[in-house]
């Protein structure tokens, strides 16, 4: 059995048994939502439908009704597509380079941080798809048999590497997901009464996809687990090294630039931690997860922000220094200008977002708040939306030419459809919450008592 | 052959043959029984019984209508009608050319005119210098807001009920005038009309004006010479051409000195004329003059007078000292001309030219031009007789008295007086709807005529397509009202019988006719000096845009979006004025989120006029406390997309000083431009003169790499696989930075051709505009990276003081469109392939393969990519020519109209290379270097483009690719671009 250090602090705490972990995370599937679910749900929806008249009307009218213009052609679009992206990437990172690490505090958090993994790459992939002139040909850019003749896509473009980054990162995240999911679903399915719920019991006799609680069954899980941590962990590196490069491949300066790949892997570790923490400080309370979801797993977290949030701060620093060290008068520029253009604002507010304030978390006491670690991941969450908006638009509205420079300025369907996207994630995490089981609770009862408060006070006797 | 006899008769039955009157009686009743109606519906029972109830009816109803509605929902089908006698001429697909003649009582340029399948859809130089609007007109020709028929008190009417009533109503006049008012006539044929007019109706009285009047210097060669025309001035046989306020680049007297111009200023012959320009607004001449000297233009006349004692060794200004050097040591190789408007001006200016022995040299007053007649004093006579009711008849031609007079108010209530007031206005304008009778005048291309715009050039005009509304040319409805008819035959026996080989002259467009030189006087000097006048109020001036001229053409799209060559704003006119003025005045323009640009706005106050709410816009080189605004805008019945375009300054021609008051609001403008320097960077690259005697190739650094090997040039540490660019054609295309004026015309002439849509003010304000190639303008900034070093000052101010143009700046323009690079950034990123390389240097798009991610536009370093944000063509939110059926005739069959959510950009006129090389092959020779041409090298007037094969080593653009001067924008980059550049060079010390 695994054994723990005791002045570890429990990753489990009050008085637990298997039986309480079972009923406890089994509560709200089988129970009835609460008032604030129901708020949220209702928000998060009226959202997701704005969203959807918004991407209708560009679809309908054309990009021109975003305020997008001939020198600034992306803007909210890839600026919410790369931000949704890195977001995803905590959820891949804790459940597959976590689990080779052998760190036992993700298992409370990974279901969930996958669950937002795959419907942040779901609202990521809606803008590639959107910001199309012709999204009606969007299947030009898969290499299917077709008959135009000897078109092929063009291999050399980094927008074409995204598209095959990204597919394969959601179909690997998607399974693995599903594959930690089936004994979870294989508890529910066996508390659930025939006779109540029919449907529902068949629809998780399904999901369960035969699991009998076997040692076969368990040997198996555990080495495709494994299998697919091996599979999942190059494409924590390998997805957000492939975004930077449809800006690090081109010759735009403030884009051009080779430090991305790691530099925009390490934003992206540090949103995603902190889009975790946003969401499951409001899921233990809102699906009473408290016992599960500690104030240790968010220390954990908080620590790994404030280390990818000081490389995050070391890139930046360093994209300085290099544009000054190139001697190139327009990369100096471009930087020059986004410190101190018309756009400085969001510069400022990416540098304090995302370099100084998360500093904040050298302080124990700041540490271990949940208030103010929920605080300063909604900082991070903007910061890190900033960072993308000041790569891509203070890169392109000054770049060589004086004459094509130029400003943008959200529509209000650009905001729409941001918020949309919002809505939509919410919409598709709150009915996860309802469900699910949001915590990977057959892997928890494997550190009950080793990790337990109530067993490590115990042992201590 | 059997013939079937006609004479056969059929019949039913006997009873027909025997004419039974049953049959008769039978064949008036469809039904043979009586319908029993009354026993159908009279029977209530039975009707309530029967089993179609009122629910079957309604579903037969339903069946019906929709089987009826899924009837007509057919494709529409568009008939195309093929000739059943197909001209000789008319080879469908292939175009014809035909030589003619623009002009409008403005501008004039001899032009060939291309037709496809009957249809003219694009104008081309015909050997003399033309302008965008000579350009724009064609798409004039197709403006659906014309008058489509005769109007008699605005509603139609027919041409032969009008003319009987006009013709007795003019042999009805007895005691009264009748007035003729048109613009300055250069046609001699309808001279001759004009004459035989006057001989057959009485009092007959013809007033000639120009839209800007050019009576000042009119009036002083009357003077001087004895003859009231304007000289013509051969500008490339100057050495020194000092320009006070003349604007002759742009709109100042003739449009084509351009050509002269820019021929006088070839570095490489080492031949460049020195140009000093001073002037109050920054006009395009200015723009391009060596120096530009910034005055006031109540300064002019005293500093004219300051400089004609200069020359003749007396005290003057110190301003003057470079030029009265340089005119003292170029007498008889110089020109000095004037923009005022003042006979003692012009005559200071005439004796300038006199003293330094310039006419006949390079000004011919012997050989003058025709183009400016105009009287302003027989206007106001004409008004006063008006007034008093002396006028009995009016006739307008080529005229908009009711819009373009500065006293325009005065002139419609005199018209009030006048009996009979014809206009024959294409369109229905300002003055055209205070008349009885319009009598719409055709289109120049749809017209036949003749020009003679200088002494012994001569030129005709030919229709290209038949009227396409119920409109006849002014000189046939003078013919009718004559008693006589057919224009055609009377211009060609008129040319005939002066011994004219008709045929060829109209062929060719143009002809020569060997006159002996106009007879003037001795010159004679009666120059008052001028004194300095100190005044401290805001003085105005007055001016044509380059794009709109004086407003004729207002409801051409094309030019009202084509943006100022300065002030890079479209659908606007403003108030043009210096940033110290501004600032003093607490005026401002500003950035707002989205990066357009918005002004404060003012009212102008000059005596009684007011101009409220005028927005204002900072010109650098604007003269301090002076203002500029342009005329032709504010236009109320121009037609769609000119009407309530700016506002109308033409009663502020005359005025002098105006007070300006802050109001509050702002304004929104449509700049394209907002970004007015080059920031230190080595965008235009530009020498002086005298450097680049020393060293042609002075002023063109390129920008080393340092590598292992020491320091080399971009193209040598290339990582990329090269094209293979020698075999075959290798296009390239090179703009001269020194010849381009910065015209625009190029930029019409490329809408022209590839069917670019026109998006409106709301979108160019939001920098979407479609231009395949536009015309950047950068002004020069006082601070500069040497100030900068020698000064220590910070990088952050040294950019951000940069951004301000200087207060009187050297000005560059620089054509921009598809690089055409040969390693193109755009090919690399398109996911799809849309975008590729053709195997003779150019960059292809293929938008049917677009699906618009617009990842080349961001990538591509020269910003060049325009984006179809909306569709553009047939679409009511774009209510321009492409959503317009008569509006689209104008499009050229050989370019694709694109639709909405690709990118499009330049081609490099993709359909006139195939052409070419079809034309070539099926003829069998090489392709010859002058017949490869883009229409933006065609269309220049100063040939600052040269379009050529760079692998024909015979080709001028291959010398020019290997001159010192050509240089690659941005060549650090090394892409390789296939248009490349000659640097600016200026005739400065």
């Amino acid at each position: 059995m695994h054994q723990e250090s005791e002045i570890r602090d429990p990753l489990i705490l009050g008085k637990k048994t298997y039986h309480d972990i079972t009923k406890e995370i089994a509560l709200p599937v089988e129970g009835k939502a609460n008032k604030y679910w129901w708020i949220l749900f209702g928000l998060s929806v009226v959202l997701f439908l704005w969203g959807i008249g918004c991407i209708a009307y560009t679809i309908g009218t054309g990009i021109g009704v975003w305020g997008l213009n001939k020198t600034v052609n992306w803007a909210w679009d890839i600026t919410n597509f790369v931000w949704w992206i890195g977001i995803g990437h905590a959820g891949t990172l804790i459940s597959a380079v976590l689990l080779l690490f052998r760190q036992k505090w993700r298992m409370a958090i990974n279901r969930s941080a996958e669950a937002m993994t795959i419907f942040g790459v779901v609202q990521a992939g809606l803008f590639p798809l959107i910001h199309m002139g012709r999204p009606w040909l969007a299947y030009w850019v898969f290499p299917i048999p077709n008959t135009f003749g000897s078109l092929w896509q063009n291999f050399n473009s980094p927008l074409l590497w995204d598209v095959f980054a990204i597919s394969t990162y959601l179909t690997v995240s998607t399974v693995f997901w599903y594959i930690g999911l089936i004994p979870d679903f294989a508890m529910i399915r066996d508390r659930m009464s025939k006779t109540i719920s029919p449907m529902k019991k068949q629809l998780y006799t399904l999901l369960a996809f035969g699991w009998s609680g076997r040692a076969k069954h368990w040997q198996r899980f555990e080495e495709v687990s494994l299998v697919l941590a091996g599979l999942a962990t190059p494409l924590v590196f390998s997805v957000h090294s492939i975004v930077s490069m449809d800006f690090a491949t081109s010759v735009i300066p403030g884009w051009h630039t080779t430090i991305f790949p790691p530099y925009f892997v390490l934003g992206a570790l540090f949103s995603g931690f902190a889009m975790v923490e946003t969401l499951l400080i409001i899921v233990r309370k809102v699906v009473k997860m408290e016992a599960y979801i500690t104030i240790k797993h968010i220390e954990y977290m908080n620590i790994i922000i404030l280390f990818t949030g000081s490389m995050v701060g070391t890139a930046y620093i360093t994209e300085l220094f290099m544009a000054w060290y190139s001697g190139v008068e327009f990369e100096q520029y471009a930087f020059l200008n986004r410190a101190t253009g018309p756009y400085w604002w969001a510069y400022a507010s990416m540098m304090s977002c995302n370099v100084i304030i998360p500093q904040l978390y050298w302080i124990k006491k700041i540490r271990t708040s949940f208030i103010a670690t929920f605080i300063l991941s909604i900082f991070v969450n903007i910061g890190m939306w900033f960072e993308r908006f000041v790569i891509i638009v203070t890169s392109l509205h000054r770049d060589f030419l004086p004459s094509a420079w130029t400003m943008f300025s959200p529509s209000f369907v650009d905001i729409g459809i941001f918020l949309g996207t919002i809505g939509f994630f919410f919409v598709l995490f709150l009915m996860y919450a309802r469900t699910f089981p949001v915590v990977a609770q057959a892997e928890l009862k494997t550190i009950l008592k080793s990790s337990g408060s109530e067993y490590k006070t115990r042992n201590h006797e | 052959m059997s013939k079937i006899k006609t004479t056969k008769k059929y019949w039913k039955g006997l009873a027909q043959l025997n004419n039974d009157p049953i049959v008769d009686k039978l064949a008036q009743n469809e039904f043979v029984e009586e319908l029993p109606v009354d026993q159908f519906l009279g029977d209530k029972e039975n009707l309530s019984a029967t089993n179609s109830s009122r629910r079957d009816f309604l579903k037969f109803l339903g069946f019906s209508t929709a089987a009826a509605t899924l009837a007509a929902c057919e494709t529409p089908v568009v008939k195309s009608i093929p000739y059943l006698v197909k001209p000789d001429e008319i080879i469908p697909g292939v175009a014809n050319y035909y030589a003619s003649t623009y002009y409008d009582g403005r501008d004039y340029a001899s032009i060939l005119v291309k037709t496809r399948e009957g249809r003219p859809i694009k104008i081309e130089n015909n050997g003399t210098c033309s302008n965008s609007r000579v350009q724009a007109s064609v798409l004039s020709l197709y403006d659906s807001s014309r008058l489509k028929g005769p109007l008699k008190n605005n509603s139609e009417t027919q041409w032969a009920v009008i003319d009987l009533e006009i013709k007795e109503k003019l042999s009805n006049i007895k005691e009264g005038k009748i007035a003729l008012l048109t613009s300055t006539i250069l046609s001699p044929s309808t001279k001759e009309i004009i004459k035989e007019f006057k001989n057959k109706y009485n009092n007959v009285e013809h007033v000639m004006i120009d839209s800007t009047p050019y009576d000042g210097i009119l009036d002083a060669n009357l003077d001087s010479f004895g003859i009231r025309l304007t000289p013509d001035y051969s500008f490339d046989k100057a050495n020194v051409i000092v320009s006070f306020g003349a604007d002759f680049l742009a709109n100042w007297m003739a449009n084509d000195y351009a050509t002269d111009y820019v021929n006088g200023r070839n570095p490489k012959a080492g031949k460049m004329s020195k140009h000093y320009q001073l002037e109050s607004n920054m006009s395009l001449t200015g723009a391009n003059a060596d120096k530009r000297i910034q005055i006031k233009p109540s300064e002019q006349g005293y500093l004219i007078s300051s400089l004609l004692d200069g020359i003749n060794g007396k005290k003057y200004d110190a301003r003057l000292t470079d030029i009265v050097k340089a005119l003292k040591s170029n007498r008889s190789k110089s020109i000095v001309v004037s923009n005022s408007n003042d006979k003692n001006v012009q005559t200071l200016v005439n004796s300038i030219n006199n003293t330094l022995n310039n006419y006949g040299n390079t000004i011919s007053i012997n050989k003058p031009s025709y183009l400016k007649q105009g009287n302003s004093k027989d206007l106001e006579n004409l008004v006063s007789d008006m007034k008093s009711g002396n006028v009995e008849a009016l006739i307008t031609y080529n005229v908009n008295p009711s819009y373009s007079l500065y006293n325009a108010s005065v002139f419609n209530q005199a018209l009030e007086n006048v009996d009979l007031k014809i206009s024959t206005s294409l369109y229905n304008d300002e003055t055209a709807y205070l008349m009885d009778y319009v009598c719409p005048d055709s289109h120049n291309l749809e017209s036949w005529g003749d020009a003679n715009p200088k002494h012994g050039t001569y030129s005709l005009m030919q229709p290209t397509i038949s009227p396409l509304f119920n409109s006849r040319q002014f000189q046939e409805s003078l013919l009718v009202w004559l008693g006589k008819s057919d224009y055609q035959s009377y211009l060609k026996n008129y040319w005939i019988k002066k011994g004219v080989d008709w045929n060829k002259s109209l062929h060719d467009g143009y002809f020569s006719l060997n006159e002996s030189k106009i007879r003037t006087s001795n010159f004679i000097d009666n120059s008052v000096s001028i004194s300095k006048k100190e005044s401290n109020s805001i003085e105005l001036e007055v001016y044509e845009s380059v794009a709109i001229g004086d407003g004729k053409l207002a409801n051409n799209p094309w030019l009202q979006e084509l943006p100022d060559p300065l002030t890079r704003a479209c659908w606007d006119n403003y108030l043009t004025i210096a940033a110290s003025t501004a600032e003093k005045l607490g005026l401002s323009n500003w950035t707002v989120s989205n990066g357009a640009m918005n002004g404060s706005l003012v009212d102008i106050t000059a005596g009684n006029k007011t101009l409220k709410n005028v927005p204002v816009l900072i010109s650098p080189g604007q003269a301090q406390s002076t203002v500029g605004m342009a005329v032709g805008y504010g236009r109320t019945r121009a037609g769609k997309a000119g009407d309530n375009v700016g506002f109308n300054a033409y009663p502020f021609l005359n005025v002098k000083e105006v007070e300006i008051k802050k109001v509050e609001g702002e304004y929104e403008f449509a700049s394209i431009q907002l970004h007015h320097t080059m920031m230190g960077r080595d965008i235009v690259k530009e020498t002086s003169l005298a450097e680049y005697i020393k060293d042609p190739s002075s002023g063109n650094h390129r920008e080393m790499y340092h590598t292992y090997k020491g320091k080399l040039p971009a193209d040598q540490v290339s990582l990329y696989e090269e094209h293979d660019l020698e075999t075959g054609h290798f296009w390239n295309l090179s703009i001269d930075l020194t010849s381009c004026i910065g015209c625009g015309e190029c930029v019409i002439s490329c809408q022209a051709e590839n069917n670019i849509p026109v998006v409106g003010k709301e979108e160019m304000r939001k920098s979407r505009d479609m231009h395949w190639m536009r015309i950047d303008r950068y002004y020069s900034s006082d601070m500069t990276k040497e100030l900068s070093k020698e000064e220590k000052i910070s990088p952050i101010t040294m950019y951000s003081e940069m951004e301000v143009p200087s207060e009187n700046p050297e000005v560059v323009f620089q054509p921009v469109m598809c690089m055409h690079c040969n390693h193109a950034p755009c090919e690399n990123v398109c996911p799809v392939a849309a975008t590729t390389h053709s195997n003779e240097g150019l960059n292809q798009m293929t938008y049917n393969r677009c699906i618009g991610t617009r990842y080349c536009a961001n990538n591509c370093p020269y910003k060049v990519r325009r984006f179809n944000w909306f569709q553009y063509s047939e679409n009511d939110k774009f209510d321009f020519h492409m959503n317009d059926d008569l509006g689209k005739m104008v499009l050229n069959p050989d370019v694709v109209v694109r639709s909405r959510g690709v990118i499009e950009k330049c081609s490099m006129c993709i359909q006139k290379i195939q052409e070419l090389k079809l034309t070539a092959k099926r003829e069998g020779r090489p392709i010859r270097d002058e017949d490869a041409q883009t229409v933006c090298a065609s269309s220049c007037s100063t040939n600052a483009l040269v379009f050529g094969d760079s692998n024909n080593k015979e080709s001028e653009v291959w010398k020019l690719r290997n001159d010192e001067r050509a240089y690659d924008l941005l060549d650090h980059l090394n892409v390789k671009p296939s248009v490349f550049y000659q640097t600016k060079i200026r005739n400065k010390s």
